[in-house]
């Protein structure tokens, strides 16, 4: 089986960010216990078509009844590739967001915004043979919530991938290029490096928007690579 | 200077928030959307093994359920076969979902019991559920692993379990035996924080 590069986690966001309150009770204070892939971590479970509809990915009509949902139509594409640069064809990608209005359709949320009765704000694709996915759907609405007494959340689709192996398991959020609430967000905050943060913003992609319909943002999402079988040396003990 | 090294970086983790449900299991965040959900049956119907029920809950460093976690499973079938490793039961993914009750924090999953696996040197490992938890405040999702009592010789001689330094500790990855399963609690903080990996 074919091993990982070993996770960078001072390039994700850390466990425990005093900014972030929710991270206080709920970061691990104990070390990780690094562990060499095994066979239960480089396995990993695999989707098909069966598995989804052809709507799935249309957040625009796979939730709408009487017409189409409110807010700025965007197309959302890009790749998963690894850190290797090779595609991932063929992995889940799942997305969920609030409506234009910076709400969510969920019993949790009541945020005094609007319900859109023509957006559910879910949807899912496989990558196709070359690592490429799109989405179309409607920009998401920046949102207050309880962290200072009221901050904001940058506009955001939240993402998961799967990848090949349990342990490239993948969830993050992407933000919109331009968003001044990224730089004020003590989420995104929770990353040390300017640069990985940039990692997080979508680009307005205008040569793949449509004519007179959407605009689009491109964001591509790199999970961790696999390690060549060339060379490698034997396990100890064998 | 030197050659560039063309690596591309991982993309950074974000929590997947307090609406995860929305995403992964739109039912449970109160509406219908998918013809099915996906990761609501690991086992499937036709699966060999003994049927088995999990229930447990997460805590955080208060004590308090961490009612809006997200967990997923990843488990071998009866004969200790990951389905993308090898012939599985028919109708077998050996995947889940796992959502909590919103006002208990509790939470159950049904499934067959594994299998003992090989890790990747041919080590027999005792038998096991990898689990994968995401809730709002948590920043990288925690990978754990689910093992059983009534398993001790194996559990005794599991390669991963005695990598734990401090043999209390290996006991936070054991679920307990109660009536029509285990029992599985997770503390995310305290004296019997449950060992997490950096997989």
């Amino acid at each position: 089986m074919t091993q990982l590069f070993p996770r960078d986690r001072a390039w994700h966001p850390q466990a425990l960010d005093p900014n972030y309150k929710t991270s206080v009770t709920r970061s691990p204070r104990q070390p990780l216990l690094s562990l060499e892939g095994t066979t239960s971590e480089l396995s990993g479970p695999t989707f098909g078509h069966g598995d989804i509809d052809p709507l799935d990915n249309d957040l625009l009509r796979n939730f709408a009844t009487t017409g189409d949902p409110v807010g700025e139509r965007i197309l959302l594409h890009g790749r998963v590739l690894d850190e290797n640069a090779r595609p991932v064809p063929n992995t889940l990608v799942e997305i969920w967001q609030a409506n234009a209005g910076g709400r969510y359709r969920h019993k949790k949320d009541t945020y005094l915004a609007a319900i859109d009765p023509n957006f559910g704000g879910c949807g899912r694709t496989l990558t196709d043979d070359l690592g490429y996915y799109q989405f179309r759907t409607v920009k998401p609405g920046a949102y207050p919530w309880r962290n200072w007494v009221s901050s904001w959340r940058p506009a955001h689709i939240h993402v998961s991938v799967f990848g090949t192996s349990f342990a490239q398991r993948l969830i993050t959020q992407l933000y919109f290029e331009g968003d001044p609430l990224i730089a004020k967000c003590p989420i995104i905050n929770t990353i040390p490096n300017p640069r990985a943060i940039d990692q997080l913003v979508a680009a307005l992609d205008i040569n793949a928007s449509v004519p007179f319909d959407c605009l689009a943002y491109k964001f591509d999402i790199v999970l961790r690579g696999q390690r060549s079988t060339y060379f490698e040396n034997r396990p100890e003990g064998n | 200077m030197v050659q560039k090294l063309d690596y591309l970086k991982e993309t950074p983790s974000q929590t997947a928030g307090p609406y995860v449900h929305i995403g992964l299991a739109p039912g449970d965040a109160g509406f219908d959307i998918y013809r099915h959900e996906l990761g609501r049956d690991i086992a499937g119907p036709d699966a060999s093994g003994t049927k088995i029920t999990v229930r447990g809950m997460v805590r955080d460093g208060t004590g308090a359920p961490v009612k809006d976690v997200l967990i997923e499973t990843w488990q071998a079938d009866a004969n200790g076969v990951y389905p993308d490793q090898g012939s599985v039961d028919p109708g077998f993914r050996g995947w889940g979902r796992v959502i909590p009750d919103f006002d208990t924090g509790e939470w159950a999953f049904d499934t067959i019991k594994p299998g003992a696996a090989k890790d990747q040197t041919g080590a027999v490992m005792a038998p096991h559920i990898n689990l994968w938890l995401v809730a709002r405040g948590i920043n990288l999702g925690l990978n754990t692993r689910l093992y059983f009592h009534d398993e001790m010789a194996a559990n005794a001689s599991d390669p991963v379990l005695n990598l734990i330094e401090q043999p209390v500790r290996r006991q936070t990855l054991i679920a307990e035996q109660v009536e029509g399963g285990y029992r599985f609690d997770i503390q995310l903080q305290g004296p019997s924080e449950t060992v997490f990996f950096d997989v």
